[in-house]
């Protein structure tokens, strides 16, 4: 079956990767996706019933470790890679009013 | 014979031994750079002061016997999406164009501790994210054995900067066969070692269930020697696994009598180029003429492995790459509106299509409505996959097949048709997806005299095996 992405699918997907794309980009990105999806629903011909969803190939559960410091203060010097810092702090544009 | 004929572990002993000096080592490596770099552009950054100061201190350090390992003073490339403490990261996008760490990855310092000089950092494809190393912010690379062709991807300029020995060795990092597949490219020795044995601190996430970092080198042993190197339990990576088997060189025999070897026959089928299958079967054949026991088998579900990888992939990238949000570190857009506006600008603009492809798709697989159908589908999959590996392990200490179904292609061919491209990393992802060990050494040569990739795949925590096998190969064909 055909995939078939809406604009407002687009918008929504946009929305959610925080992406702005142009009418272009939407037009390419709906027709890459289509394909893509299209592509992926090969997998549907396996019969999964049953099957537990595999998210780690090995049985590691959490990993537990004590919170200590290990690191030294490097604040000067991961401020140096912000676009904006003001008094030792990331600046950010205005978030409310 | 030149400094830069020397294999990593040649050159260490030369070290040694006092016949060459880390700085002959060096300068022979930045004058070849000089030479070649504007051909094939390996590199993104070369950090030719900083590896000359080092070579001083490494040499200083030799010469106390403060370090004498079997990398000592040799000169190494790390691909760009490895932090290196004060060195320029890139990942090959806009978006970390002048992104400095303040520390860096476990990998790397394993490879200092050892006495290694980085040269530089090498091109990639951007975020890891391709086949050809033509998705980089920073140009495309060139094969060394034909310019006119790909190295391959992402690692290519891993890959690349081997083979044209602008480099000693270097480390890539594979998520769907990303330093084996440009290592078959390139006609050098890659590979990707089972999930959780090289620590991910500090290697900049793609998709972190199948990212493992490993080496690219001139030959088995050098590949080896590196990997029991950066091998190392951290507990700043959860997934890491403390393993007491990493020595690997242990396992440079040159012996595979009675060894099971399978070949799948779906590894063979349509779309494989007849010249990489030949070449292939006859590597088999230098293997059974060894003692081998080499047969046919049916492994199944490969064609399935690609949908699979490709939505946990873009689902894990869409989720890792949400950090570069233009307020940490990085590109920020000049003009914006308000956050969420800075947010998306930043974003649109840093990052390169193929990048900005994998997490709209990656987005869409994990929204609301969608998650269980796609994502929850594919992870599925994955352990029927790993299932259909787990049987053959049950019979064969190896399985052996082709890197990619052809050689290297043109560049500029690729990128139009994203699954024709993604359709070339079929016998190499799902490795990833089963956390398996693959090494890749070249095994021939097609008519255009572009190199055929041999993969050799090994149960989980069994390198030793595939080592073992790639060495009988290596030095029966020498």
């Amino acid at each position: 079956m055909a995939n078939v992405i809406s604009d407002e699918t687009i918008d929504y997907v946009g929305i959610l990767a925080k992406l702005e794309l142009s009418d272009e980009e939407k037009e390419n990105a709906k027709k890459d996706m289509e394909s893509m999806l299209d592509y992926i629903d090969k997998l549907n011909e396996l019969d999964t019933a049953g099957v537990e969803p595999m998210s780690h190939v090995f049985p590691v559960n959490n990993v537990f470790r004590e919170d200590v410091v290990t690191n030294d203060d490097d604040r000067e010097n991961i401020l140096k890679n912000a676009p904006e810092e003001q008094n030792g702090m990331f600046q950010v544009p205005k978030t409310f009013d | 014979m030149g400094i830069l004929d020397f294999t990593a572990v040649e050159l260490a002993e030369k070290i040694k031994s006092k016949e060459v000096s880390v700085r002959e080592a060096v300068d022979a490596v930045l004058e070849q750079i000089d030479k070649t770099e504007e051909n094939y552009n390996c590199y993104v950054t070369v950090d030719r002061e900083g590896a000359i100061k080092k070579a001083e201190e490494v040499q200083k350090k030799i010469d106390a016997g403060e370090i004498d390992g079997p990398l000592a003073g040799v000169p190494v490339a790390i691909k760009d999406n490895m932090c290196t403490e004060g060195l320029l990261t890139t990942c090959s996008s806009k978006i970390l164009g002048n992104f400095i760490p303040t520390f860096s990855s476990e990998a790397v310092l394993n490879l200092e501790k050892a006495g290694a000089v980085i040269i530089g950092k090498t091109n990639m494809d951007e975020f890891a994210m391709g086949s050809t190393t033509e998705t980089s912010a920073y140009g495309v690379t060139r094969n060394p054995r034909n310019p006119e062709h790909v190295p391959g991807g992402s690692s290519g300029g891993s890959a690349a900067a081997v083979a044209a020995n602008e480099c000693f060795y270097a480390l890539g990092s594979d998520t769907g066969g990303s330093i084996r597949q440009p290592a078959g490219y390139c006609g050098v020795v890659g590979m990707k070692p089972t999930y959780s044995t090289v620590s991910r601190y500090g290697l900049i996430a793609y998709g972190s269930s199948l990212d493992q970092i490993g080496p690219l080198s001139k030959d088995v042993r050098d590949c080896a020697t590196i990997l029991e190197v950066i091998a190392s339990h951290d507990p700043k990576d959860s997934t890491s696994v403390k393993r007491d088997d990493t020595d690997f060189t242990s396992a440079l025999v040159e012996d595979v009598k009675g060894m099971k070897i399978g070949i799948p026959k779906d590894y063979l089928g349509e779309g494989l180029d007849p010249e990489v299958r030949d070449a292939v079967l006859k590597a088999a054949e230098v293997l059974k003429d060894k003692g081998a026991i080499i047969e046919e088998f049916d492994l199944g579900l490969v064609e399935y492995a690609i949908p699979a990888y490709y939505t946990i992939a873009a689902a894990e990238a869409s989720s890792n790459l949400e950090r570069f949000d233009g307020i940490k570190y990085g590109y920020r857009t000049e003009e914006f509106t308000d956050l969420h506006n800075m947010y998306k600008k930043t974003r649109s603009e840093g990052f390169g299509p193929e990048v900005k492809r994998r997490i709209m798709l990656g987005s869409f697989v994990l929204s609301s409505g969608y998650y269980d159908a796609y994502y929850l589908k594919a992870l599925r999959v994955k352990a029927l996959i790993k299932k259909a590996f787990d049987d053959a392990f049950a019979k064969y200490d190896v399985i052996l097949g082709p890197v990619a179904p052809t050689t290297a292609p043109k560049l500029g061919e690729s990128l139009s048709d994203p699954i024709k491209m993604y359709l070339g990393d079929i016998y190499t992802i799902s490795l990833n997806l089963a956390g398996l060990p693959g090494i890749c050494l070249p095994c021939g040569e097609d008519s255009n005299g572009l190199p055929i990739g041999l993969q050799l795949i090994g149960d989980c925590f069994k390198e030793k095996n595939i080592i073992r096998a790639a060495f009988t190969y290596e030095q029966s064909v020498k």
